[in-house]
């Protein structure tokens, strides 16, 4: 919960609109603040960071990392439902100059960890222990690459569960673009380790549009290597229960993390993104913007967003913002963004958070100008998602989000 | 011409208790080129006669008939309504965050218009009005109404006026909140509105709700209503405005105007 120096609007918001006025910045200046949420850090560091499941307790539901996830709906992820389902196939368009390969057993398990990451959750560490194969991207030091590299990933499985690695390894001053598309059914537990060399630009996305029968847990755990630039997007529509925890560390100064995402909850699904920036380099940045939209009942979304500024990161600059618009009732949005500053030289440090309804007086209002019920409706989210559009900067990613966008609208007839 | 017709109107606002009657009976006949003061104190219902007109889900028409030009108001949608040709000038203009104001007015005019207008014609066209209402050009890349002032927010709604050309139009104490420059640019923008209308052969129908006589300086009423306990207990021509002026709602109501 948020500490006396935070306002409501940084608390746990559970689908209570805060107002489409509600948005708050909250700015903390480089006057040497102590921390601010101990209680709260999902970081590693006390955690457990083992490759091994055994080495992890079975999550119970009542840890601050799981508070909000229906344990009932993992199929036993978290636990050990045996992986052992068909592993999802995976096909790469790649430009040239960049290698995607498939590599098993030892050759695997070399890469594994190679982007500083070790699980920090028994469901990470099953995978990391036990995924059929790992998918390495690579795409050499100074390749400026013109089209994105695209893997498609298509569950098979169902029901009985799976596990997938993937490293993606972007060389140093290499410019590139990474998409990811997971499609089909499937209960998985996956790891995407993203590794950017020194003054490379990348960008990787992520476009969740599993079938609704769908559970998939999944870690992703950035690098960013000294003057490197990285922008993360994560776009979750599908699956019945989709988890994203996305971490990002930097190895030294200079390094520029944003990290995007847009997601859409329909009756009954939870979509949960949480995110752990870790400040430990000097003079780095991070920019979080994720927006969220709820219709229907029972349609959950968690967003949970920690940004940790060490001691050593001095002359950080960071923001991160999560919005949530609830388009019917009985839908429900929660929100927690967490800052822990141990350093006074920062740049800038700030979080907002904010859950809005699009109420009946806006309805009522855009309909009496005579704009039909569903452009109105069409109109308020492509408003509310445009500005996270408007950052992807990967057309073709914009093109079928803006598609499905418009599909999930049509659901409802809305 | 258009002819607004409302006949015995009574309306229930709903409540989180029980319904509560509002309009007892409303009668009044609008028709195109005419301007209709509607005049009560506050708390009279006027609001919700100008609601209850635009189709608010919170107002329930009890019994009684509305018509424009003899097709039957209440039983159009809130969005058919409009693109029937009724306008209503928000008492209370609502924010719409997210949605810019261009996108917002361009999406409306194409509802209202059955097509699209044409790009460059409608630039033009937005521009000018703008202009006319003395609205910065910025405001048409703001989210709808969010953060405008109560005048920016008035002028935004004549604003709509002009551009989706109503055939009658209910502007809801349009003036309330504005200082005297507002007001003029206001009320000018009514009336350019209302001589443009008349001169393209539409001529629109103005119900102009107002609890002042102020507003009556610069926009002609050629009715007076006087309005009380949800519905018209009297009219008149012009002068029975003079007379509110000088003796406030007291006759009506066995209370002053308020202030
Ligand atoms: N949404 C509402 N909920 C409860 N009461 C309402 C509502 N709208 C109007 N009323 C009541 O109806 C009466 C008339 O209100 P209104 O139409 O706004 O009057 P006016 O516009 O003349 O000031 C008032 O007593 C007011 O309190
Ligand atoms: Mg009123």
């Amino acid at each position: 919960m948020a500490t006396g120096a935070l306002d409501l609007e940084a608390g746990t918001q559970s689908g209570q609109p805060t107002g489409q006025h509600g948005l708050t910045a909250h700015s903390h200046g480089g006057e040497g603040l102590a921390s601010q949420h101990p209680g709260e850090r999902q970081s590693p560091g006390t955690q457990v960071r083992s490759g091994v499941a055994a080495d992890h307790p079975v999550t119970t539901g009542k840890e601050e990392a799981w508070r909000f996830t229906p344990l009932r709906r993992l199929r036993g992820l978290h636990d050990d439902a045996p992986l052992d389902g068909v592993p999802l196939t995976v096909s790469a368009t790649a430009p040239d100059g960049v290698t995607v390969s498939e590599l098993t057993g030892a050759a695997a398990r070399e890469i594994r960890g190679v982007s500083g990451y070790l699980p920090t959750e028994r469901v990470e560490a099953r995978a990391f222990e036990s995924a059929p194969r790992s998918v390495l991207v690579d795409v050499p030091a100074q390749t400026e690459l013109t089209e994105p590299v695209r893997i498609a990933l298509v569950g098979q499985a169902g029901e009985a569960a799976t596990a997938n690695h993937l490293l993606i390894r972007i060389g140093a001053q290499a410019t590139a673009q990474v998409v990811l598309t997971s499609t089909g059914s499937a209960t998985l537990t996956d790891i995407v380790e993203i590794v950017v060399g020194e003054g490379a630009h990348a960008t990787v996305a992520v476009l969740g549009e599993w079938s609704s029968d769908t559970v998939a847990v999944s870690r992703h755990h950035i690098q960013v290597g000294r003057d490197a630039t990285v922008k993360h997007v994560a776009l979750a529509f599908g699956g019945d229960l989709t988890r994203l925890y996305t971490s990002v560390d930097y190895t030294g100064p200079g390094g520029d993390a944003e990290l995007l995402g847009l997601y859409f909850a329909d009756e009954g699904q939870h979509l949960e993104h949480r995110l752990m920036v870790r400040h430990t380099a000097p003079h780095c940045r991070s920019n979080v913007l994720y927006k969220g939209a709820l219709q229907g009942k029972s349609a959950h979304t968690v967003w949970v967003g920690d940004v940790a500024i060490e001691r050593t990161a001095e002359g950080t600059d960071t923001y991160e913002l999560n919005r949530n618009l609830l388009l019917t009732r009985g839908a429900r949005a929660d929100s927690v963004p967490n800052l822990e500053i141990e350093t006074g030289e920062i740049v800038g440090a700030g979080h907002a958070s904010a859950t809005g309804r699009f109420d009946d007086e806006q309805l009522f209002y855009l309909l009496s100008r005579g704009i039909p019920e569903a452009t109105a409706r069409r109109l308020v989210v492509r408003g509310f998602f445009g500005e996270v559009l408007q950052r992807i900067g990967v057309p073709v990613l914009v093109e079928r989000a803006t598609e499905i966008i418009e599909q999930e609208l049509a659901v409802t007839g809305a | 011409m258009a002819t607004l017709e409302i006949r015995d109107l009574h309306v229930n606002v709903l409540t989180d208790d029980a319904p509560k009657e509002i309009l007892r009976g409303v009668d009044l006949t609008i028709a195109g080129n005419e301007t209709h003061a509607i005049m009560g104190p506050n708390g009279s219902g006027k609001s919700t006669l100008a609601y209850s007109l635009a189709g608010h889900p919170k107002y329930q028409v009890t019994s009684g008939t509305v018509t424009l030009d003899g097709e039957d108001v209440l039983a159009m949608t809130v969005d058919e309504r409009a693109r029937a040709g009724l306008f209503l000038a928000m008492q209370y203009p609502v924010e719409v965050p997210g949605v810019s104001t261009s996108n917002f007015l361009r999406t409306a005019a194409t509802a209202v218009r059955g097509q699209a207008p044409a790009i460059r014609t409608w630039v033009k066209e937005v521009n000018a009005a703008m202009a006319d209402l003395e609205i910065d050009p910025v405001f048409s890349e703001r989210s709808v109404n969010e953060g405008f002032s109560g005048g920016e927010k008035k002028r935004h709604e004549i604003l709509q006026l002009a551009l989706l050309k109503p055939k009658i139009a209910v502007l809801d104490e349009t003036d309330s909140g504005l200082d005297v420059d507002a007001l003029r640019i206001v009320s000018d923008g009514v009336n350019r509105y209302k001589a443009a209308s008349a001169e393209a052969g539409e001529a629109v129908g103005i119900m102009l709700i107002t609890h002042y006589t102020r507003i009556l300086r610069y926009i002609t009423p050629d009715r007076v209503h006087v309005f009380a306990g949800g519905r018209v207990v009297e009219s008149g021509g012009p002068e029975l405005a003079e007379e509110l002026e000088t003796n406030g709602y007291v006759r009506f109501t066995g209370v002053g105007a308020g202030a």
